[in-house]
């Protein structure tokens, strides 16, 4: 077996190996409980937003870069999405997909705007996506006037927000229906997964990420790669927008600037990405989304204090990256 | 040291190695990449530890498990790539990690005393109070080894360190280790470069797939004789001799007027099918720069370039590609390779547009397919396609960045340092190679700080000296005297 196809499986069995474990003994202490299937399915909902929001990230942090703005971002997009939700006449799928799309212009304009120093004078991406952080939340509060924009036609984002259009299938099949922002995160890992590992595109990420000169000098468009992973990304916050506008029946200017952004890079982080760059995966950082949200949802059922909690999520973070080191260190060695 | 073994997982890397070093010797350690001389000294300098064997200082048995432990034994060691802050002043450097105090605080007095005492010792002065990032190659490596001597090394560890050198800057770092010598410090000395050895070495251990294979004394130790040692067979240490370019051939590459404030100045010359143009000069005198500029790696203020007649205006080094040209770095690491990816991934890079199917994603099959041929073309040592290239060996590094470029149809080949810290076997080979692409058609510029290299390779040589073609000379012309004088303003 090849070296990077052994690294790929000693990464996924180890986080199997451990999430076993974890799951077993969870699972007893909440007298069973933890592994129901509506259980399960009511984690993967949870995490279904810093998944999106990790994916998009992913790209940032493997050229070795990142995005502060995201969490501002999923505000302004969900906030101006609302407004324009409710301009609109017109309704059902089209109205779905116009307000996406105004969504994703917004993240994409955004990403663009946190690339362009990041490209042109060499700054650093902290600094300038930590500068769009303030700027897009100052702008979602401004437009918003400081209040939740409420959907006039909620209903018509409901389907999107909490239900699930598999229902039928699932049902016959004896499942637990699984929710439609699930299918939104598993459309949205398999399209970027093969964004990442298929195409030219991700290659130059992995390649800029390595060894940015050498790219450079073997022809690849630096510049160009580097301005779309910053628009990719916004387009995630976009995503993740729409998903709780839909979800709240409005666009709030306080959704995702709580936790959100530390989580979604604490879920790439655990998930194997190095913030060096140069390496990362998409499926990776969806296992850690789904280790941080099991977590989580462990330590509600066992009722666990919520600032221990806190405590808790730190230390599992700061395990797993050095797990990961370790393994890197005795992989390099072989 | 005695019978030291050290394994790897799946490699062998060392077995059964004793050597002996004498104070006040120089003793050189030969041996192709790969033969164990860097795993072999990373142990004396307490890098990494030995699986076998005991290392014995001053006949008695020592146990220097980190490299400070080999540092209070007197182990010094200067590293191919040095280890210096590049921010911080020689000064500085050379009292890290033990910077005299006074009072809880760092004595700059003190400090500047140390570091002054010492050079003074070697007779050498280089600026004290400037970042070393702003020294020579050769500045900073005597800072290196002012570092090492101000924590009173006995026996002190060269790992190539004449490879970025000119060759003043070689004749000084020789009168600094005659001076070791005299003071008695044990000098180990690694190098690749044959004709360096008589001048240098006491005695020479030649070492090869992880053994030490055989110790002369120098007077008795003929080139060829170490070379057969090291590569375990005879091989034809000449250059190989291109064959004379057609007459009719075509002018390839044409560069006019090129130049790059401060850098380049009005630099034109042509090379036409099937022709090697080699630019001698020393280090800094803008040949690599030349070269960068022609492959738009930077930005130059005016020239033009034309390809096969057609003029190119090149802003990206993509542009440079896709005109037509390719660019061999000579930092590998640094500018040629992505270390972390795969070797079938960086031979691809530079041409993915190759493997791009109708649905926009890229052929494995094909992609792989392409690697292992070329792989197999250049007789890289690898395990497979799929070998992180972090884990090969310098030549066979260089032979992935060829691959790289041969994946192309490019019609003009930019060599910088082909040759640099690889052993001599594939030296030879990638030799053969620049022949063989002239033989193809192609027009060849090359780079090298080895005046034998430049001069038996080329047909044509231009000395560059400060940004500037100083001189041209036609291979019969171009005797080493000739070419040295019009590359260091001894003429004119």
């Amino acid at each position: 077996m090849t070296v990077a196809l052994r690294n790929y499986w000693v990464r996924i069995v180890a986080a199997l190996a451990v999430l076993t474990v974890l799951v077993i003994v969870v699972n007893v202490a909440a007298h069973g409980t933890f592994l129901q299937p509506s259980n399960i399915v009511r984690v993967l909902r949870q995490i279904t937003y810093n998944c999106i929001l990790g994916i998009g990230q992913t790209f940032v942090i493997i050229t070795a870069g990142i995005d502060l703005s995201i969490g501002s971002l999923v505000s302004l997009t969900g906030v101006v999405m609302a407004i324009v939700a409710n301009s609109l006449h017109i309704g059902g799928i089209p109205l779905l997909a116009v307000t996406l799309l105004a969504g994703l212009a917004v993240g994409a304009a955004a990403g663009y705007v946190n690339a362009v120093p990041v490209v042109k004078l060499n700054l650093p991406p902290f600094i300038t996506t930590f500068a769009m952080l303030e700027v897009t939340l100052g702008l979602s509060y401004i437009i918003s006037h400081g209040r939740p924009v409420a959907l006039t036609n909620a209903e018509a984002f409901a389907g999107v927000g909490y239900g699930s259009f598999l229902g039928p299938l699932t049902k016959a099949l004896h499942l637990p229906s699984i929710p439609t922002p699930v299918i939104w995160m598993i459309v949205v890992i398999a399209i970027f997964t093969v964004i990442l590992t298929r195409t030219r595109f991700g290659r130059y990420v992995f390649a800029i990420g390595g060894n940015e000169e050498a790219a450079r000098l073997a022809g690849v468009n630096t510049a160009r790669i580097k301005t779309l992973v910053y628009v990719i990304s916004g387009m995630c916050a976009a995503i993740v927008g729409f998903l709780y506008m839909a979800l709240f029946g409005s666009g709030s200017p306080q959704t995702g600037t709580g936790d959100e952004l530390l989580e979604a890079i604490a879920a790439v982080v655990v998930g194997g990405t190095s913030l060096m760059g140069g390496q990362g995966s998409i499926i990776g950082t969806f296992f850690g989304a789904l280790l941080i949200g099991l977590l989580y949802n462990a330590m509600n059922l066992l009722n666990i204090d919520s600032y221990l909690q806190k405590v808790v999520l730190g230390v599992v973070i700061l395990l797993a990256v050095i797990l990961d080191e370790l393994r890197k260190r005795y992989l390099s060695k072989a | 040291m005695r019978d030291i073994g050290k394994s790897f997982p799946g490699v062998r890397a060392l077995s059964d190695v004793s050597l002996t070093l004498h104070a006040g010797e120089v003793l050189a350690l030969v041996g192709e990449n790969g033969a164990g001389k860097s795993t072999l000294m990373k142990i004396l300098a307490g890098a990494q530890t030995a699986d076998e064997g005991e290392i014995i200082v001053d006949g008695r048995t020592v146990r220097n498990e980190s490299p400070h432990a080999a540092e209070t034994l007197g182990i010094g060691m200067i590293y191919q790539e040095f280890n210096l802050v590049p921010h911080l002043t020689a000064v500085e450097n050379i009292v890290l990690g033990s910077e005299p105090t006074r009072g809880g605080l760092l004595d700059h007095a003190a400090a500047r005393a140390r570091a002054a005492r010492v050079l003074g010792d070697l007779g050498i002065e280089i600026p004290l109070d400037v970042a070393t990032m702003r020294l020579s190659v050769g500045q900073q490596q005597i800072v290196e080894i002012a570092k090492v001597l101000s924590k009173h090394a006995r026996i002190i560890v060269m790992d190539e360190p004449s490879a970025a050198l000119t060759d003043r800057e070689v004749d000084r770092l020789f009168a600094i280790i005659a001076k070791l010598k005299a003071a008695g410090v044990g000098v180990i000395y690694i190098s690749h470069r044959m004709e360096e050895l008589p001048r240098i070495a006491d005695r020479i251990t030649v070492m090869r797939d992880g053994r030490a294979i055989e110790t002369r004394a120098t007077a008795d130790f003929p080139a060829g004789d170490i070379v057969r040692a090291m590569v375990g067979r005879t091989v034809d240490a000449h250059y190989p001799v291109a064959p004379p370019v057609p007459a009719g051939a075509p002018v390839v590459l044409d560069v006019r007027g090129l130049t790059r404030t401060g850098v380049i100045d009005n630099v034109s010359f042509s090379v036409r099918a099937g022709e090697i143009v080699g630019l001698a000069g020393l280090v800094g005198a803008g040949r690599t720069e030349i070269l960068r500029a022609i492959a738009a790696a930077d930005v130059v203020q005016s020239g033009s370039i034309a390809i096969d007649g057609k003029p190119q205006r090149l802003r990206t080094p993509g542009e440079g590609i896709a005109a037509g040209i390719a660019f061999i770095t000579e930092d590998r690491k640094g500018q040629g390779l992505v270390l972390g990816m795969t070797v079938r991934e960086n031979i691809s890079l530079a041409h993915l547009a190759q493997f791009i199917n109708r649905d926009l994603l890229i052929d494995r099959t094909r992609e792989s397919a392409a690697a292992e041929q070329k792989i197999e073309e250049l007789r890289i040592r690898v395990t497979g396609p799929e070998q992180p290239v972090r884990t090969l060996s310098g030549g066979n590094q260089q032979k992935v960045v060829l691959a790289k470029w041969l994946l192309g149809t490019a019609r003009v080949f930019l060599f910088d340092e082909p040759t640099r810290g690889i052993d001599i076997g594939a030296k030879a080979e990638i030799y053969a190679l620049i022949l063989t692409l002239a033989q193809q058609g192609a027009a060849i510029v090359m780079v090298s700080s080895e005046l034998p290299e430049v001069l038996g390779l080329s047909h044509r040589i231009l000395a560059i000296r400060e940004g500037r073609s100083a001189a041209e000379f036609s291979r019969e012309q171009a005797t080493p005297a000739a070419v040295i004088a019009a590359a260091t303003g001894a003429v004119r």
